[in-house]
């Protein structure tokens, strides 16, 4: 991930060999990386897909069909439907205040953004069972109004856009501060509107980083787990995601279902990575121009 | 000048603008799910998952029958003490089956929401059904495993969970501290000498049980899985009868897992008549008949099928309320809290 405060330099020096290793190690170097890789990374990966299909494409339907895993599927989809848009409201408004204006509480600002990231999630869910639990500081409250956020659906929500917090705002922020200030305005002097200058200017500027940071977020919206966990209240065919499905079906020695519900999680970050690949493929020049701007 | 509308159009620019618009429009849509007809939520510890599957078809029918009404029983398992302490942070539960009388005690000291003299509710102190821990043991027995002493041999390796985490793994180490207060007569240097060295010939102390029936299944590590008696039989039915053999010891511990009705959450949903019919039910013949079949022991053999009582070996059984332990309140501080005699005579890496 860039780092906020440095944008990366754009001047490296050109006529020195990168470097002077002789290519027998070059070559050692390469392949010790990619075996590490494909041990560690590729290899599981493929066992995923070779176990939920290791019966056949009926077989891995009929393993995704059962209730409990379709109410599973449906919660987890409905859970980023809600935590991605609310992120990205967030993720814009926070990028754009912070990469555009100098106000005070900036730095703290930034420094908060990044605060789900180095929080554990199991942490960031128990402080919402500390919030909103039956002990909690508000859970009374809500009772008397009959409002259920923990082990129901706005918990597992509240939960999904905390740890899903600085995706898109962290894609967003270096990219809108290499860009300065000078579009907007120009924009303005032509005498477009705040909404105009928005929505024509500031936003197609930054669309490659915030797409990008829309499908990382979903991705770890859809993948989390130790949050949802302690504010799911496990409750079958209810309150139980994907991620959290899994765990139930392997423990339940329904292998296959665990790992046919696994396969679509996997699925899921290679769709993300590829997409990102092929992003930065077909638009390298167009997004090599907004970052340059 | 370059009037603004000549702007060149950027379709994704507005594509996104538009899922914007579309994703704030929608947000207070979070719409809470109707409830249709009577929903009970039994919150449970995990090795009940197929009994409670099992049962609750059973009761839906039988309730359905009585009174015409269409009862759905939900299921949330866990470990027994966070599931506990799931309830008293508001998880919804009209019942709890829990493991351990002392994790339904803590969710009645820290609410109002069931008596303090819930256990004298129900017959046979709530217990329903009771099970014992017995040992799992690879096909042919190569270790030649067949009561506790077996278990502190070189050489033996013993897949236990940990009993500081969980409750299942608590009934293990008294299952074994029974049988060394037997053998030795009480002599407790004796008795913490023998269960140390027990522990000792654990490679991997998981945190679960669950977690250790799928190290020692699974993953091939270990010569014997101390396992609740029906986890034992699920695991051997469910990887296979020719991969793994029971042995059952000559005394093992009598785990009584309670069951107890949420009164005040029940009360608050309106189905407090249906959530005590749900636990009055767990008595009746034809639920002891499931029971029996799930391999937990019912507190009525009369009821269930002769077949399934042929599977539960005779052993001696000695309770927790045994003086030896001298139940929860006292068995709880004594040997698991910190520093306790757990922790004095289990140091791991040696």
């Amino acid at each position: 991930m860039t780092d906020i405060a440095a944008p990366a330099p754009h001047h490296a020096a050109r006529f020195q060999p990168a470097a002077t290793e002789r290519p027998a190690v070059r070559v050692l170097l390469t392949v010790v990386a990619l075996a590490f890789l494909g041990l560690f990374l590729v290899l599981p990966l493929v066992s995923v897909f070779y176990e939920a299909l290791s019966a056949g494409f009926g077989a891995f339907v009929k393993a995704l069909g059962g209730r409990e895993t379709a109410s599973a599927i449906e919660l987890t989809l409905l859970v980023a439907a809600i935590s991605v848009p609310a992120n990205l409201v967030f993720g814009l408004t926070a990028s754009w205040a912070i990469a555009k204006f100098e106000f005070r509480g900036k730095s703290l600002l930034i420094t908060l953004i990044d605060l789900p990231f180095s929080v554990s999630p199991v942490t960031a869910g128990l402080i919402y069972v500390l919030m909103f639990g039956a002990q909690g500081y508000l859970g009374p409250l809500l009772a008397e109004h009959g409002i259920k956020v923990i082990f129901a659906v706005p918990g597992i929500v509240l939960a999904t856009i905390f740890v899903t917090f600085p995706f898109i705002a962290r894609e967003l922020i270096p990219i809108m501060q290499a860009q300065g200030t000078q579009d907007e305005e120009a924009a303005l002097s032509l005498g477009a509107s705040g909404w105009q200058t928005f929505f024509r200017v500031t936003l197609p500027n930054v669309k490659w980083a915030l797409l990008y940071g829309v499908l990382l977020c979903n991705a770890r919206a859809m993948g989390e787990f130790g949050a949802v966990s302690v504010v799911s209240g496990h409750i079958r065919g209810k309150t139980n995601t994907m991620p959290l499905q899994v765990e139930i079906l392997y423990n339940e020695y329904m292998y296959r279902a665990a790992f046919a519900v696994a396969s679509l999680l996997a699925l899921l970050a290679l769709v993300t990575l590829i997409v990102k690949s092929i992003l930065e493929w077909r638009y390298a020049d167009e997004i090599a121009a907004t970052r340059r701007h | 000048m370059v009037p603004l509308t000549t702007f060149r159009s950027r379709p994704i620019g507005r594509l996104v603008a538009g899922a914007l618009f579309a994703a704030m429009a929608s947000m207070p849509l979070v719409a809470v799910p109707a409830i249709a007809d009577t929903t009970l939520l039994n919150v449970s510890y995990d090795p009940t998952r197929e009994l409670y599957k099992a049962y609750d078809e059973a009761f839906s029918t039988y309730w359905k029958e009585k009174t015409g009404e269409t009862v759905t029983v939900e299921q949330s398992h866990g470990g027994s003490g966070a599931q506990a302490r799931a309830v008293i942070d508001g998880l919804d539960a009209d019942v709890v089956t829990l493991a351990l009388a002392a994790d339904i005690d803590a969710i009645a000291a820290r609410t109002d929401k069931l008596p303090k003299d819930w256990a004298t509710l129900l017959p046979d102190n709530s217990t329903p059904y009771t099970s014992t821990i017995v040992f799992l043991v690879r096909k042919g027995n190569p270790k030649g495993i067949k009561d506790w002493g077996d278990l502190v041999k070189d050489g033996v390796q013993v897949i236990t969970p940990n009993p500081k985490t969980s409750g299942g793994a608590r009934w293990n180490y008294l299952a074994a501290w029974a049988y060394a207060n037997e053998t030795f007569g009480g002599d407790e240097a004796k008795i913490r000498d023998f269960v140390g060295k027990l522990y000792r010939n654990v490679p991997v102390l998981d945190s679960g049980a669950r977690g250790s029936t799928t190290t020692f299944a699974q993953r091939g590590i270990g010569d014997v899985l101390l396992a609740w008696e029906n986890e034992a039989y699920l695991a051997q039915n469910e990887l296979g009868p020719d991969q793994f053999e029971i042995v059952t010891p000559s005394i093992s511990v009598k785990a009584e897992p309670p069951v107890a009705l949420i009164k005040g959450n029940a009360d608050a949903k309106g189905t407090t008549a249906v959530a005590q019919a749900y636990l009055d039910y767990l008595y009746s013949d034809a639920a002891q008949k499931i029971i029996a079949h799930n391999y937990y022991r019912p507190v009525k053999p009369e009821a269930a099928d002769p077949e399934d009582l042929k599977r539960f070996a005779a052993l001696k059984l000695v309770t927790v309320d045994d003086p030896q332990f001298g139940g929860w309140a006292k068995v709880q501080p004594a040997h698991f809290a910190d520093g306790a005699i757990f922790d004095q005579i289990y140091k791991p890496g040696q």
